[in-house]
């Protein structure tokens, strides 16, 4: 494997290296890769955001992230550790520090338990001091959400979607995480609520010292609230790089596409009209094109694109991009 | 009621002529429930020109969707009533019979929805589909209905329609389905078509495609849209004219650019400045404080006034909507003193807007 992302690890949190997430398909002739062959850094402290369309293997790399699913090859390191080489007993009590949160927090809450008790339940389960410290714990991360400690007695169908997504939040607060997953967690919150909870998450991670992987399609979300995007495409990063570089100087053709369909609510007049409208849809997971994977929508695609995957390579300083002709005036080959 | 006066002379102007296609005047909804009645809407006063393309915008549970659903009078059992009229081309379809509603559904006005999955049939072909709206609708023969179909899907895109005209839904890819909805809708050539969220299933390159697709059949074949949503980038993007909704009412309808530039209702202005895009990265995000009201408890007045950090005195008084000159109207008493932030204010240092500037 090529030297993906060799960028400095002495800070890395959580080190991926050439992760393979494979699928059996239903009738078991076929291997689905949904993660096929990334690398990357997640360093202490930032927020890294992975953005994709549906099928890109997102919310895949999220879960195996924190080991709700187990890589088909390569390797996931917390803290330079492979935490699969330990032993049950170990591993259970270090995935306290990597949590996950969800996209629906109604699916996400047992209806039948009261706030309280699913904010309690991750201590229990961990067995974590005393009953009277496991109450204070829940109730500071009750707190910390903003949310008014009487709440702990309703179901969460007495709550709204966005106190349910606080709810959320403080149950994976409870154990005290070094980092936090987050896939999709505002995409089900309405507009007025979405900027409240994308406060929270920055107020969180300042005051605790969170890192997150922040999965999401939503632009305009992971552009504000991360400092490095990494660009998914089929299973593989097309681009990564700092979010200031991926989202106003995009190197791979796809990013600068996928940036252009955003639709922006601005005026006609500062709207300017440089819409790259991509054709037909991402290929199937199952039979991915040769090369680059993206060439079959790419308007620029060469004949070497189908012949050759493109290297990962650190174009400008720690901003990677996997397109043959990245560094070409408007991708021309020569 | 005194509002509608105003309002109706207003619309005209706003509209571009008197000759509006549809004129909603007092339209609600009102639903039995265990818990008694609930008002779901109230007061909808709007109009559509012909070929106008019309954004409602608006959050769950403010009342977008069943006033589309009402115009088509497609509305669930527990109807307990519903106040008003919906005067389409000369038929007021809010006191029409169901015969006529029938002759009017899918022919005159047409409808799509979000997920087109669960529109489709699945046991039948996308072909069969489409052809059957316009065999019920104009009883042309089968062959004549097939020719019909296939140049339908040609002019939404489908490539290979003569291969793709005999798929079942399920052979097709999500944006394919809603250009599929797309192609039965508008078979019959309607006058309205009511879009509701028909993108939001979509992914943003999709979505791209779809948007274009309907802006440009509506101005090829001058259909009015009807577009429900609650993204305002789509809005701005898709519609000349955008109508706010807030528990209920409409609160806002103004050209889509004035009311993105100087919004003059306190919740649009709200919404616009808690969208990530116009905010300066990394920076706090505005938030509208509270939340919507419970429709079992409705306060009196400004529905918004809870939440309103502009409001006072007054303000539990019943609000009309106001004309505000130059088309617009808005359901604030305040609106002349009020100078509210829109999307512009924050545009210099917002990451997308940024990416506007560069080629």
């Amino acid at each position: 494997m090529m030297p993906q992302a060799a960028e400095t690890s002495r800070d890395a949190i959580v080190s991926v290296r050439d992760l393979q997430v494979g699928f059996q398909t239903t009738d078991g002739r076929a291997v689905v890769k949904a993660v096929d062959g990334v690398s990357f850094d997640v360093r202490r402290g930032e927020t890294f955001g992975i953005i994709g369309e549906s099928g890109s293997g997102k919310t895949t790399i999220g879960r195996a992230l924190v080991f709700l699913l187990k890589p088909s090859d390569g390797a996931i390191l917390h803290n330079g550790v492979d935490p699969l080489a330990m032993p049950r007993r170990q591993f259970q009590s270090h995935r306290r520090d990597y949590q996950i949160i969800f996209q629906d927090p109604n699916a996400a809450l047992n209806p039948r338990m009261t706030i309280l008790s699913s904010v309690l339940e991750p201590l229990e389960l961990a067995r974590a001091g005393s009953k009277a410290e496991r109450l204070k714990r829940a109730h500071e991360a009750m707190d910390r959400v903003g949310l008014a400690l009487d709440l702990g007695e309703r179901y969460p169908h007495q709550l709204s979607g966005g106190q349910k997504q606080r709810v959320v939040i403080a149950r994976a607060l409870t154990l005290r995480p070094k980092l936090i997953v987050c896939d999709e967690v505002v995409a089900a919150l309405d507009m007025s609520i979405r900027g409240d909870v994308l406060n929270l998450f920055a107020e969180l991670q300042r005051d605790l010292g969170l890192t997150y992987v922040f999965i999401t399609h939503d632009l305009a979300v992971v552009s504000h609230i991360s400092e490095r995007i990494a660009v998914m495409y089929l299973g593989r990063f097309v681009e990564l790089g700092p979010t200031e570089k991926v989202s106003e100087r995009p190197l791979h053709p796809y990013t600068k596409a996928l940036l252009s369909a955003e639709p922006r609510p601005l005026p006609s007049t500062m709207r300017g009209d440089h819409r790259i409208v991509l054709q037909g849809e991402i290929p199937s997971p199952i039979d991915p094109p040769s090369g680059c994977r993206f060439r079959t929508r790419c308007q620029y695609a060469q004949g070497v694109c189908a012949e050759k995957t493109p290297d990962w390579r650190e174009l400008m300083p720690d901003h990677w991009v996997a397109c043959h002709f990245a560094d070409r005036p408007n991708y021309s080959p020569t | 009621m005194a509002a509608a006066e105003p309002a109706q002379r207003m619309s005209k102007s706003a509209a571009g002529g008197p000759q509006a296609l549809m004129s909603v005047r007092g339209l609600g909804i009102r639903f039995k429930t265990s818990h008694g009645i609930w008002q779901a809407t109230r007061k909808i006063d709007f109009d559509i020109a012909p070929g106008e393309r019309v954004g409602i915008v608006g959050e769950s549970g403010c009342g977008k969707t069943i006033t589309g659903l009402s115009i088509l009078r497609l509305l669930p059992n527990n109807l307990a009533g519903l106040d008003g009229s919906i005067h389409f081309d000369g038929t007021d379809l809010a006191s029409c019979s169901t015969r006529e509603m029938r002759a009017i559904r899918g022919r005159r006005i047409a409808m799509i929805f979000q997920e087109p999955m669960s529109a489709l049939d699945p046991v039948f072909t996308v072909g069969h589909q489409i052809a059957e709206t316009l065999r019920v609708h104009t009883g042309i023969p089968r062959e004549e209905a097939r020719e019909r179909t296939l140049d339908m899907l040609r002019r939404v895109g489908i490539a290979s329609p003569v291969r793709r005209i005999d798929d079942y839904p399920h052979q097709l890819s999500g944006g394919m389905r809603q250009r599929v909805m797309i192609a039965a809708s508008l078979i019959c050539g309607p006058q309205l078509l009511i879009a509701d969220e028909p993108t939001t299933a979509l992914d943003v390159t999709v979505q791209a495609q779809i948007l274009e697709l309907l802006r440009d059949l509506s101005e090829t074949s001058n259909t009015a849209l009807m577009l429900i949503t609650h993204d305002l980038g789509v809005v701005a993007e898709t519609c000349t004219r955008m109508i706010t909704m807030y528990a209920g009412e409409v609160i806002e309808d103004a050209a889509v650019d004035d009311a993105l530039v100087r919004p003059l209702h306190p919740y649009t202005s709200g919404l616009l400045r808690s969208l990530p895009h116009l905010s300066p990265r990394h920076g706090k995000l505005p938030s509208i404080p509270g939340r919507v009201p419970s429709i079992m408890d409705m306060p009196n007045g400004c529905r918004f006034r809870a939440r309103c950090p502009h409001a006072v005195a007054g303000c539990e008084k019943e609000q009309a909507l106001l004309d505000a000159g130059d088309g617009r109207k808005v359901r604030c008493s305040r609106f002349r003193e009020l100078d509210l932030a829109g999307a512009l204010q924050h545009a210099a240092t917002a990451p997308i807007a940024a990416m506007v500037a560069s080629p």
